[in-house]
């Protein structure tokens, strides 16, 4: 089995909600509230190998982007730890040029590049600042670059607005590309796009991963493009993970009452008529979370200790974990 | 099935921009029965939300209908002028959007608005408005309806206020509500919560519906007939069963293809090469013949219709034979 380049353990992120500065003044002298705070991640432990790809599944409001930028280093946690090959973040993002190895390509690549920079110095100006190339050769690099991604030579002069949402997803992926990443965290990647440019890009991301070895996450809300892109796949509700196993395992024998409903949910193209009555209830909100295990008033199977007791992961078989008071472990 | 009660008829939207013309729908025709839904699928710029809004009379300046007609119920819809159009509309004609909060006035409770969309319509006293609003939000299963009613849309989840959008489209009793990328936005499960109980009001009541999205794997689980457009034009018609197992047309089977869950996990999928054409720059052939491996000469000459079925028809020179 491959080396281990990240780990995290028990990480936790939590926002303080509300926050207008009036209110803040009027909590201070009236000392009768509480802050609100908001739990987006909560205890999640993760591990990563080389090469591998890790998908992370669940609704909006599950965790799953702050889970991401997390990992990405691009948001202090609130506790637990994170690892890069063995080092802790803090170690590690102090070198600059290390904090490299970890790359992000984000759902909306107009928001996420600069709509005044041409795409040469878009994808060429990281790797000229930190000296992986000469000044001098960029122009060559970037076009090894884009050619990898599949963009026309001429593309280095146009800005981002002159191409398609399809071609810039590549300029965003080129840029991610361009610091010789080890890991590339993907937010929704294609999420946004159009049925046949998603199958585009979903080949692009899988001959990377194929002639790099990059190891990737892949957070979506998709899981058809889940199943097809990676090695394992972590379902988070709520801020916790609920069921991580091997894509395969996953599909096949979902364990946890909620990734049964997700696959059950998930529209796919058949001739029958969805007859069934799918299950009722809505994401309960973050800030105010059911107690217990959080999915427990949707539950079919759910208990009355499903409401007291809050269900820790446990392995069911090696390697296919969950966390469910219920579903029996064998 | 029904006689038809709404027929679309060579239907030709243009755009008169100062880069030239927008041909963004061409020749479009298709009908619908009671108690109907009609899937029009299509990536961005295949002209399907632009066929929506055609039919609501939506299409303003320096866009245009330049051909065709819209009937309902034997009335032509291109013929009315602005006030008789906007008696259709909400009335008749019905219409959801993708995005809920563009919808919904932030501003106003959404009992308020509910009262306003039968105030525009109807002459009814407040105790029967307010007994039509209740009835309407459990039609789409809104739990504890009388609290909802005082509530603003910033109280609520996305689903909730799509609900509600949905709602007010029923409120009036239309003939025909047009959906346009209802569900895009929500999540998967309340996705499939929305689309059962859609699929019920639509077979309780009678009503035609119009499902405009990109989505093929939920129109195969909602749509009785599927229309496939690609840049403006119509690729192929005919009922889900026809579409979804056994279309002819190359750009179908294409679409088909690229979807992941009709891919072995782990594989390459299979991608059309290529992007959609400039629609300022349309030849009279197949506007997919460039990105179409069956492509030959005779694809640069204007497509005939091919009637494959009493349900399936095809545009294609060169279609798939079983």
């Amino acid at each position: 089995m491959n080396e281990m380049i990240f780990e995290a353990k028990d990480l936790s992120r939590s926002f303080t909600v509300g926050g207008s500065p009036l209110r803040d003044l009027a909590d201070h002298f009236l000392r009768n509230r509480q802050p609100t705070v908001l739990r987006a991640v909560d205890n999640v432990s993760l591990t990563l190998r080389e090469g591998e790809t890790l998908g992370v599944v669940g609704e909006s409001g599950c965790g799953k982007s702050t889970l991401a930028r997390m990992i990405a280093g691009i948001l202090p946690v609130s506790s637990g730890e994170r690892r890069f090959r063995g080092e802790t973040y803090d170690s590690f993002l102090a070198r600059k040029r290390d904090a490299l190895k970890i790359q992000m390509v984000f759902q909306d690549p107009l928001s996420s590049l600069n709509p005044r920079l041409r795409v040469g110095n878009i994808i060429g100006e990281a790797a000229v600042l930190h000296g992986l190339v000469p000044r001098s050769k960029v122009k060559d690099y970037v076009g090894d670059i884009l050619a990898r991604v599949g963009l026309p030579a001429d593309s280095i002069g146009r800005y981002p607005h002159q191409f398609s949402g399809g071609q810039r997803q590549r300029v965003g992926i080129a840029r991610a590309l361009a610091v010789k990443p080890d890991m590339l965290i993907c937010d929704e990647a294609v999420a946004a796009l159009d049925v046949s440019v998603q199958a585009q890009i979903i080949n692009l991301l899988m001959d990377i991963k194929r002639d790099s070895g990059l190891a990737m996450i892949f957070i979506s809300h998709d899981l058809g493009v889940i199943r097809h892109l990676c090695d394992r796949v972590a379902v988070m509700y709520l801020g916790r993970v609920v069921e991580l196993a091997e894509t395969k395992q996953l599909f096949a024998s979902p364990t946890h009452p909620y990734t049964r409903m997700l696959l059950e949910g998930m529209p796919k193209i058949s001739m029958q008529r969805r007859r069934f009555m799918p299950i009722q209830g809505e994401i309960p909100s973050p800030l105010n979370p059911p107690s217990g295990c959080h999915f427990h008033p949707r539950c079919p199977i759910a208990t009355d200790h499903c409401r007291r007791i809050r269900p820790e992961l446990r392995a069911i078989t090696p390697g296919h974990v969950h966390a469910c008071l219920n579903v029996a472990s064998d | 099935m029904s006689e038809p009660f709404f027929q679309v008829d060579g239907l030709n939207t243009w755009f008169f921009t100062r880069q030239g013309v927008i041909k963004s729908v061409r020749d479009i025709s298709f009908d619908l029965a009671r108690g109907e839904v009609l899937g029009i699928v299509g990536e961005s710029g295949s002209g399907k939300s632009v066929t929506g809004m055609s039919v609501m009379g939506q299409i303003d300046e320096p866009g245009r209908i330049v051909s065709g007609s819209i009937s309902l119920n034997g009335e032509d819809l291109t013929k009315l002028d602005f006030e008789a159009m906007r008696r259709y509309r909400g009335r008749r004609i019905a219409m959801v959007f993708q995005n809920p909060l563009m919808t919904l006035n932030p501003l106003m409770r959404v009992r308020d608005q509910m009262y306003e969309a039968i105030e525009a319509h109807e002459n009814v006293p407040h105790k029967d408005m307010h007994a039509r609003c209740i009835e309407a939000l459990k039609s789409v299963g809104i739990p504890s309806p009388e609290e909802r009613l005082t509530a603003y849309p910033h109280e609520m989840s996305g689903g909730m206020r799509q609900r509600i959008v949905i709602a007010i489209a029923l409120l009036l009793g239309p003939d025909l509500i047009i959906a346009d990328e209802p569900t895009t936005a929500l999540d998967v499960t309340i996705q499939a919560q929305i689309i059962y109980q859609i699929r019920r009001q639509i077979d309780e009541r009678g009503l035609g519906m119009i499902w405009i999205t990109h989505d093929l794997s939920t129109l195969s689980e909602l749509a009785d007939r599927i229309m496939v457009m690609y840049a403006g034009a119509m690729m192929e018609i005919g009922t889900t069963e026809e579409i979804i197992g056994s279309a002819r047309h190359p750009y179908t089977r294409k679409l088909l293809d690229s979807v992941p869950s009709r891919n072995a996990p782990g594989e390459k999928l299979k991608q059309i090469p290529g992007n959609m054409p400039s629609l300022l720059a349309l030849g009279k052939g197949c506007p997919f013949a460039n990105r179409c491996e069956r492509v030959s000469e005779i694809c640069g000459e204007p497509v005939p219709a091919k009637q494959l079925s009493g349900t399936h028809r095809i545009w294609c020179y060169h279609p798939f034979e079983d």
